[in-house]
């Protein structure tokens, strides 16, 4: 096992920032921390990362104990803390070439792993850190961070505030990293980069809610899901939730996704209901649950 | 070793990018001694004072030339009588008025006994005792000519001499109090700032997970800053040597030596002083009030340590500043060697490695 987690808690003063968290990471996984801000992901990526001392618990990463082999794991792992931590007066080769130093390495030495992302930065080479865009930023992030051939990646939220296309690219990259044996524990509130993960865990309040691959996770819905359109939005909503048999109602794009409480439902049925509160263009079309419908149902 | 000039260099690229703290940095030291050496001065110099002469004879005149032949003061107006006096104290002026008594030569003969009066304006005490002085001494002196011929028996002539410092120039005191300040300014402010700037801007994460050490971490944060403050002593004592014809009689090794003891002591402190605080704005507020105060107040820069009370005297015997301008006094005034200063050498060094040893230890490896 590449991180094992077992019963870790955490509290800062009033706050039960982490609750009894159990779970393990197997070599060469990508694994995703799913969970909305204030779950407790970043006290959970700074306990792994020998940052702060959990209250109860033990945890490992690349088998050495989190507290007592501090230090072998300050050597041998990769970590991209939520807030973009590099220097931002210096240069972008000049912040890449002091965490090399720093780590012992040089950039030839290592530059094949960082290719890929590094040539889409390297024009900008001598523009100050501070200056790149948010895309950009994340990019020289894990190149540094990658620049010492990590065992083990820790990525806490790379791609809160940067742009869908960077997005897209930065999952892209992630996966080619994988490809190298590299373990990856991210975090991200965005469901949507969750499928991407090989298995992810659900977190909220602290507490891990399910730990499954995105395609059994879904599977964990206990109904069937509708997407239910008409031509008002906010009237629809406020009538599906009126609606005596509906069991979830969480608008969804353009549409609504509606699950009902009986076993046989019957469309027609909550057309005829709609039409009654003066909704028009009724579609109603069966459809599956997304891992964000898991999430709120398992949070309930 | 490359990682710490890896680091060394990250240092320099911030203090060299930073133009603000750079010209704070070295336009401090510089500003500093010209403020302290050329506007704030116990020295009098041209002051201008106003003058009652109720007799207008020979010698009172004789007395008024010698009194604007000196460069302490210089005569602004002759008065005609008592009730111009208020007034022209109250305009501001001047700061002193002399009054002679009527028939003050015949009065000196005949009587042997003359007054002049010294009307000093003492909104500025300290002004107002230094002109009185100086009236006085030049009275004197003018009393011994006149009394040359004279015998009288059994005198006692006391003459004063102003050993190291003869003219009682100020900037003399200055200078080595105006060094201590800077040195420990820069060095503990600069320094603490820029570790809680890491801190503050969440770099210090990264750093605290990499193998380097803390120690290391501590060091390459601290050379820069040695090598800065040097400059700046070697700046100060170059200004002080060429502007103000301030010699420096002692060996300019020990006095480099010490100066290094001394900013290194500073560093530590500053370090200490980042390990307590989270934000950059903590660690600025606690060196200009939790160090500058003290400095200037306790250290015997400019309030002697022997008149404060006893608290506060034994207070000033913690504050690293007190032992250094000791011993830069003794080095650049007096020209003192090791043998005199050792002790308060000692002292430092008991300190410095003081402080040295709790930053490291209360350095934190973790984030809390």
């Amino acid at each position: 096992m590449s991180i094992e987690v077992k019963h870790i808690s955490k509290s800062f003063k009033d706050v039960n920032a982490l609750k009894d968290i159990s779970f393990s990471v197997k070599e060469g996984e990508l694994f995703g921390i799913i969970g909305p801000d204030g779950a407790g992901k970043t006290t959970l990526f700074r306990i792994l990362t020998t940052l702060l001392i959990a209250d109860s618990g033990s945890a490992s990463v690349s088998n050495f104990d989190v507290v007592n082999n501090y230090k072998d794991i300050r050597k041998s792992v990769g970590y991209m803390p939520g807030k973009f931590s590099l220097y931002q007066d210096l240069t972008v080769a000049e912040n890449l070439e002091f965490f090399a130093t720093i780590f012992g390495t040089t950039i030839e030495e290592n530059y094949e792993l960082i290719k890929d992302i590094y040539v889409q930065i390297e024009p900008f080479k001598n523009r100050k850190a501070g200056d790149l865009s948010g895309g950009m930023k994340q990019k020289l992030a894990l190149s540094c961070a990658l620049i010492h051939k990590p065992e083990v990646l820790f990525l806490d939220e790379p791609t809160t505030g940067v742009d869908p296309v960077s997005r897209k690219e930065f999952w892209e990259m992630l996966k080619r990293l994988q490809q190298k044996g590299i373990t990856i524990l991210v975090s991200t509130p965005y469901m949507d980069e969750a499928a991407l993960c090989d298995r992810i865990a659900l977190i909220q309040d602290g507490e891990i809610l399910e730990i499954e691959s995105p395609e059994a996770i879904v599977l964990k819905y206990p109904k069937k899901i509708y997407d239910v359109g008409a031509s008002e939005m906010y009237l629809l909503i406020e009538s599906l939730k009126e609606y005596t048999h509906s069991y979830s109602v969480y608008p969804f794009g353009e549409f609504v996704h509606y699950s009902d409480k009986r076993e046989s439902f019957d469309p027609k049925e909550l057309q005829d209901f709609l039409e009654s509160k003066g909704l028009k263009e009724i579609t109603i079309a069966a459809t599956k649950a997304t891992i964000e419908d898991t999430f709120m149902e398992l949070a309930k | 070793m490359k990682r710490f000039i890896g680091f060394v260099k990250k240092e320099f690229y911030h203090i060299f990018r930073d133009k603000r703290s750079l010209f704070i940095l070295f336009g401090m030291p510089i500003a500093q001694i010209m403020l302290f050496g050329f506007a704030i001065t116990n020295e009098i110099n041209n002051v201008d004072i106003a003058i009652l002469d109720k007799s207008q004879d020979a010698t009172t005149e004789e007395i008024i030339n010698k009194i604007s032949a000196s460069n302490y003061f210089s005569i602004q107006q002759y008065l005609k009588n008592e009730s111009e006096i208020e007034p022209i104290f109250q305009k501001g002026k001047v700061k002193a008025v002399l009054v002679f008594e009527n028939d003050f030569s015949k009065k000196l003969t005949t009587e042997s006994n003359a007054t002049v009066q010294i009307i000093a304006d003492a909104t500025d005490p300290n002004t107002a005792n230094t002109i009185s002085n100086f009236t006085s001494s030049i009275l004197q002196k003018y009393q011994q000519e006149i009394n040359q011929e004279l015998k009288i028996p059994y005198r006692i002539i006391p003459e004063t001499r102003m050993v190291y410092n003869q003219e009682l120039k100020s900037v003399f005191m200055f200078v080595p109090g105006v060094m201590t300040i800077i040195l420990m300014l820069v060095s503990a402010m600069m320094t603490s700032i820029s570790v809680t700037k890491e801190k503050e801007m969440g770099t210090m994460e990264i750093l605290l997970v990499s193998p380097l050490k803390p120690y290391l971490v501590i060091i390459g944060k601290v050379v820069p800053y040695i090598l800065l403050s040097v400059i700046n002593a070697v700046v100060i004592i170059l200004m002080s040597i060429f502007i103000f014809k301030m010699p420096v009689q002692g060996s300019f090794l020990l006095l480099g030596l010490e100066s290094i003891l001394f900013i290194i002591s500073s560093l530590a402190l500053g370090i200490l002083i980042s390990t307590i605080s989270e934000t950059q704005q903590t660690a600025m507020m606690i060196s200009l009030m939790g160090l500058m105060l003290p400095v200037i107040l306790l250290s015997g820069f400019i309030f002697p340590v022997a008149s404060m009370p006893m608290p506060l005297q034994v207070i000033s015997n913690v504050i690293p500043a007190k032992w250094f301008i000791i011993i830069i006094k003794g080095i650049m005034l007096k020209g003192v060697g090791l043998a005199f200063v050792w002790k308060e050498t000692l002292i430092l060094l008991g300190m410095t490695v003081f402080f040295m040893a709790l930053s490291v230890k209360k350095y934190k490896i973790r984030l809390e």
